[in-house]
């Protein structure tokens, strides 16, 4: 909650949302955040497929992944999904 | 000069009177559920639709949860909603009431007020609407079916306007009103039509950034109905608040056009006044009883007692400052409540009614009479039964028992 909110005269009717979810950064609700070990890693991409948030991008460009850490939630799903246990989760 | 239009009278019950007056209003949606003394209501309306007198669509539900829900949904595509329930079938909706109000969907229901279990009991009572008081309903409780009739035409205009968007209880008592036949006069098809109006819609900001009307629509998607946590929920619960405000004015103002179209008036929509200009004693109650109540106050003026009576049309928003106005100068008033709030200072209105009081100058002595649950009839003797204990108290200036029961054995 801060002064940027709006008011009660301002905001839309029935909480009919405004921003678009793009713009509600849940990334700041983790503890723990989630980091890899390159050398451990297969690019299986079994971590993109898991992650509940959609916050692990496969960039063909880069030939690698890409953690989004404006929403990772720090739920640690991908580093126990990981089989070569190539994540680990540590205080954010 | 009389500028009303032409009107019919048909013979119809309380619940007969609802279902005519929801044909006229040309209502996208029914969903609803039976329940004794709400089931003429959706039985009658039902007809209607087979026999396509009307173009509503008509959903039979599985439960009085899902039934509200249905209207919820309905009514959030920015169709025209009606539904009827009854005693456990509103406690059943209870939860959906809240997600109705704070969805701001304008639907109208019915209700048959009757008492809760246990005993079981399929009577009169208001104990119904009253454990509902805080859902964010506006509550609007008729004397008789013609005023029945009258309240839910007058439902839609109000719920469905801009500076509202909240759902409308419209109160008929169980059997006194919902099964008993009078005669009725009721608008032409088209004069009701023309009074109630297509729904206006409120523009709302999306999450796109574009400002479109308040409705599911798959051209203008929006979420509606998402969780708001401690950052935001309270805004929207003080929003409910002003639209109760704002229902005050609206709920005279459509009062006032339908008096003109129908030459039938109560009050100024909020509360009515009988005899209580000069009135020393007088009785505060919300629905049918009120006929009884005039009937006494008439065979008290005729003996010169100063008696009268302030009928409560709307429950909520509560009329507050009409009535502190209306009895600051009466010498004793007698709130009557058909429902009880056990453990508290007396019934709802009662509470309401004192409350409203507090701050007048010289308030009279206010006590309550619970009244009429589950059925039990209330007579005009007992009535005048209480205008005599306010006499007392304005002989004594002492009230010995704050809260009553009326008809109560032992």
């Amino acid at each position: 909650m801060s002064r940027k909110d709006k008011s009660w005269k301002e905001v839309s009717p029935a909480g009919v949302c405004w921003k678009s979810s793009m713009t509600y950064l849940t990334g700041d609700w983790k503890t723990y955040a989630p980091v890899r070990d390159l050398e451990k890693c297969t690019k299986c991409l079994l971590c993109t497929l898991f992650c509940p948030d959609g916050a692990i991008h496969w960039k063909p460009e880069k030939g690698d992944i890409e953690f989004d850490m404006s929403f990772c939630k720090g739920c640690g799903i991908c580093a126990n999904e990981c089989p070569t246990k190539a994540i680990v989760m540590k205080i954010a | 000069m009389k500028n009303n239009v032409e009107q019919k009278v048909l013979g119809l019950n309380g619940d007969e009177a609802v279902a005519y007056a929801v044909k006229q209003a040309d209502v996208d949606v029914v969903a609803a559920y039976p329940i004794t003394p709400q089931t003429i209501i959706v039985e009658k309306f039902s007809e209607y639709v087979a026999n396509g007198e009307v173009n509503t669509e008509f959903v039979c539900t599985e439960s009085e949860h899902s039934a509200m829900t249905a209207c919820l949904a309905a009514a959030a595509t920015g169709a025209r909603t009606f539904t009827a329930s009854a005693s456990a079938g509103l406690a059943l909706m209870h939860e959906m009431l809240f997600v109705t109000s704070g969805c701001r969907a304008p639907v109208v229901m019915a209700l048959a007020n009757r008492a809760l279990s246990a005993p079981l009991n399929i009577h009169g009572d208001h104990s119904d609407a009253m454990a509902e008081r805080d859902s964010g309903w506006i509550q609007i409780y008729a004397e008789n079916a013609q005023e029945v009739y009258d309240s839910i035409l007058q439902a839609f205009r109000v719920g469905e306007h801009l500076d509202v968007q909240l759902p409308v209880i419209v109160g008929l008592d169980g059997f006194t009103l919902s099964h008993t036949l009078e005669r009725i006069q009721v608008l032409s098809d088209d004069d009701a039509k023309k009074f109630v109006g297509t729904r206006e819609l409120p523009m709302v900001l999306t999450h796109e950034g574009k400002s479109v009307p308040y409705k599911l629509d798959p051209e203008n998607p929006m979420t509606m109905g998402p969780i708001a946590l401690p950052n935001y929920y309270f805004e929207f619960k003080r929003q409910q608040e002003d639209a109760m405000k704002n229902a005050v004015k609206v709920i005279q103002q459509v009062h006032d056009e339908y008096a003109v179209l129908s030459d039938r008036r109560y009050g100024d929509g909020l509360l009515e006044e009988y005899q209580l200009k000069d009135a020393e004693i007088a009785i505060v109650c919300v629905g049918s009883t009120a006929g009884t109540v005039k009937t006494v106050v008439d065979e008290l003026r005729a003996k010169g007692v100063k008696a009268g009576l302030l009928r409560i049309r709307t429950f909520r928003p509560f009329p507050s400052a009409g009535i502190a106005e209306a009895l600051e100068k009466v010498k004793a008033v007698a709130v009557m409540d058909r429902s009880m709030s056990f453990g508290g200072n007396g019934g709802a209105v009662f509470h309401e009614t004192r409350h409203a009081l507090y701050d007048a100058d010289g308030h009279p002595f206010l006590v309550n009479y619970i009244y009429g649950l589950g059925g039990r009839d209330t007579s005009p003797s007992q009535i005048r039964k209480i205008y005599e204990d306010l006499q007392k108290i304005v002989q004594t200036k002492q009230v010995d028992e704050l809260i009553k029961y009326v008809g109560l054995r032992g």
